[in-house]
């Protein structure tokens, strides 16, 4: 009999060479599971193709909204916060002092509203074909970071304006793009797994978004936060993002080691067990979507 | 398995009945506030359990086209999203050798803003092709769906038959070891599904494993090898398709023998809203408007084909199909695009009649099915075989030789002109 795999040529790595693929009720170990995804990662780059191009198809409103909006909150918050309130800024203008924050702020909703949605906004598919479904929650993390470049891009013109020469420390801001999308991805996948066993998740998450943006330091610095509480204010994982963004663009000193390292765990912890429970409702998620 | 294909052994699904029903954090957050160690225990108690698949155990060998037919609820679908991993089984296991690709809609992730070309990519991928796989297969999948000119158009401007045929062209061009295949052939106009068949059959001939379910019988005993017959949950018998055709035909004639004096078919339990599907056909006489147990040739006979649809449909038509007992069609129409009755339908429970003034089938037996579709793009739901109809002799032509199935299938009223010298 002739062997049906040798015309799939090499385009079937994972799946040629008469792979046997077992089917039962047990999990799968996720050495399995993320060899897979790896042999997915073509779809993963069509689908954040997808995202980006439906976004900005209708480019003129598409891009003007990412522009607008991050603009807009900067000058709420420069006039409210900054002018009324006279919350100090650092010691940096204010708009450039919101517009740090607001950089890994919009980022991490925007990715958070995509990937919370992920798996009950794509019931059509995940009911119909399989594929590792962890790919829906990693590619809104990946496509939001289109939104991102604009309020980079902003920020640096806004440095430029008032003359703020970050140095070598603005090198370190990859490390804090790829923390606010851990950090997105962590709660992302704890809040799409429960979206699909609680119908309410859903409704729920822009409220949630709203709260989280008041605890985090976006329109205020941490520095008016009492000493004393700085470590429970430090569990919040954006705590530490937006300390690392801010130093990274106009800091002075090295922010202090521990909130960050809190902030750190905190992620680690959601991302370890949102990526477990995860796990195991996409098991069975299509038999209650 | 040195020559198997797939091995299923002992395959299981259970659903807990109530389990699928929406819950919300909310509700649940007041169940444990509640009590809190209770909560769990008093869920379970209120659900009751219903195994879709009960240990089935099936070999299917490499390049065997088989093909799956039963009744709605026989465990066919079940069956195929457990093989495709969509679903996990609850019990037993099944080892499948080499790539599968299941097809169980055409198009599944198309995006209506995304050209064509972006869709065959995005759709390509989903099905679990390498772009440069897709690349490379590019030009011939364009050519086969004949949308050359469209290609970068987005696909919201399709018509609806464009899109289905680059929805298909793209699945035809899969190549895996294990096709899986649910009723999607059912799309399309004659013309595409014939190149669809003929497409179908030449992958089973290049010694790939298909697995077909379908209600459409006439396709299955032309594609499949082997045929194996499904009835709740259970492996009820395999074979050649056309013995298993016909013990599944016979099977489903629910009014035969000792059963219900009303022929037809009716829902065996409360239809369900969520779902669109045929719940029952009934037989009339249009005359007297009462319902009959038997039709005659040359008669008036009205079918009437109850419904439910789960959503409000801009664009609907329903089908009857009259076939023999092996499953040939006899008589296939639909409100569009056989015929000219358009209409849309809200969600809800509707019914509709099918009048023929003089039924043209010699005396015997019939099967009725039907079938709920979105004109010219698919077929929401069908069943060739829900019910059966007996058909009394009766002496149309006056000639005291009344037709009967034995010799003839159809009866029309025609005119023999004397003979003339040439």
């Amino acid at each position: 009999m002739p062997n049906p795999t040798q015309n799939l040529g090499v385009e079937s790595e994972f799946f040629g060479h008469r792979h046997v693929t077992q089917i039962d009720s047990r999990m799968r170990t996720l050495a399995t599971d993320m060899r897979e995804a790896w042999a997915y990662r073509d779809l993963l780059v069509m689908l954040i193709q997808r995202d980006v191009t439906v976004r900005y198809k209708q480019s003129v409103v598409g891009i003007a909204w990412a522009v607008i909006q991050p603009l807009t909150m900067m000058l709420i918050f420069t006039v409210v916060f900054g002018g009324f309130a006279k919350l100090p800024s650092d010691g940096v203008p204010y708009p450039l002092f919101a517009m740090a924050a607001l950089m890994p702020w919009l980022y991490f909703s925007r990715a958070l509203t995509g990937s919370g949605d992920s798996l009950v906004g794509s019931a059509h598919l995940v009911s119909k074909v399989y594929f590792p479904r962890i790919i829906l929650p990693i590619g809104k993390a990946i496509s939001s970071l289109v939104d991102f470049a604009i309020t980079l891009g902003l920020a640096a013109l806004l440095l430029a304006w008032y003359g703020i020469n970050p140095g070598w420390k603005v090198l370190t801001l990859p490390l804090f793009v790829l923390m606010a999308m851990f950090t997105s991805l962590a709660v992302g996948l704890w809040l799409t797994a429960l979206n699909v066993r609680y119908r309410d998740v859903g409704l729920v998450t822009p409220f949630i978004i709203q709260i989280w943006m008041y605890v985090s330091p976006i329109a205020y610095s941490t520095s008016i936060v009492p000493e004393a509480w700085r470590w429970l204010y430090a569990l919040n994982p954006i705590v530490g993002v937006v300390e690392g963004f801010r130093w990274a663009l106009f800091g002075r000193e090295l922010p202090a080691l521990e909130p960050i390292l809190i902030s750190y765990s905190v992620v680690a912890l959601l991302f370890v067990t949102g990526l477990r429970y995860f796990r195991r409702v996409e098991q069975t998620m299509v038999d209650v979507v | 398995m040195s020559d198997l294909a797939i091995r299923i052994e002992n395959l299981g699904k259970r659903y807990v009945l109530g389990e699928t029903h929406e819950q919300t954090l909310t509700e649940q957050l007041g169940r444990w506030i509640r009590a809190p160690f209770r909560a769990r225990a008093a869920a379970r108690a209120g659900h009751s359990e219903f195994w879709a698949l009960k240990s089935i155990s099936l070999d299917v060998k490499q390049g065997e086209a088989l093909g799956i037919v039963g009744g709605n609820g026989a465990g066919k679908s079940t069956l195929l999203k457990i093989l495709s991993r969509i679903t996990p089984p609850t019990t037993g296991r099944a080892h499948v050798r080499g790539r599968l690709s299941s097809l169980l809609e055409v198009g599944t992730g198309f995006h209506p803003e995304l050209t064509g070309r972006e869709n065959v990519f995005l759709n390509g991928t989903i099905l679990g092709m390498r772009k440069s796989e897709v690349a490379r297969k590019f030009d011939e999948i364009v050519a086969f769906s004949g949308v050359e000119k469209f290609i970068d158009t987005p696909v919201k401007r399709y018509s609806s038959g464009m899109y289905v045929r680059l929805a298909f062209a793209v699945a035809a061009h899969l190549e895996p070891d294990v096709l899986i295949i649910d009723e999607v052939l059912a799309v399309g106009d004659a013309e595409f599904q014939k190149r669809c068949l003929g497409k179908m059959s030449d992958v089973a001939q290049q010694g790939r494993t298909v697995l077909f379910v379908s209600h459409n019988m006439a396709a299955v005993q032309k594609l499949c090898s082997r045929a194996v017959w499904l009835a709740q949950g259970q492996v009820q018998q395999a074979g050649n398709p056309a013995d298993i055709i016909g013990a599944y035909i016979a099977s489903t004639s629910r009014s035969s023998g000792s059963g219900p004096a009303m022929p037809g078919f009716s829902y065996w339990q409360s239809p369900c809203p969520s779902r669109t599907e045929v719940t029952a056909v009934r037989f009339f006489s249009p005359d007297s408007g009462e319902a009959i147990e038997e039709a005659a040739t040359g008669q008036s006979l009205a079918v009437e084909i109850e419904f439910n649809t789960a959503q409000a449909f801009r664009s609907f038509s329903v089908v009857l199909q009259i076939a023999t007992l092996d499953g040939t069609p006899l008589i296939l129409t639909s409100t569009t695009p056989d015929r000219d009755l358009a209409f849309g339908t809200s969600a809800g429970r509707h019914r509709i009649r099918c009048i023929f003034d003089a039924l043209p089938l010699a005396a015997g037996e019939y099967v009725f099915g039907a079938g709920l579709a979105i004109p010219n793009v698919e077929y929401v739901w069908r069943d060739d075989s829900l019910c059966r109809l007996h058909v009394a002799p009766r002496d149309v032509y006056g000639s005291g030789l009344a037709p009967t199935a034995a010799r003839y299938l159809l009866a029309t009223q025609h005119v023999w002109q004397a003979p003339e010298s040439l």
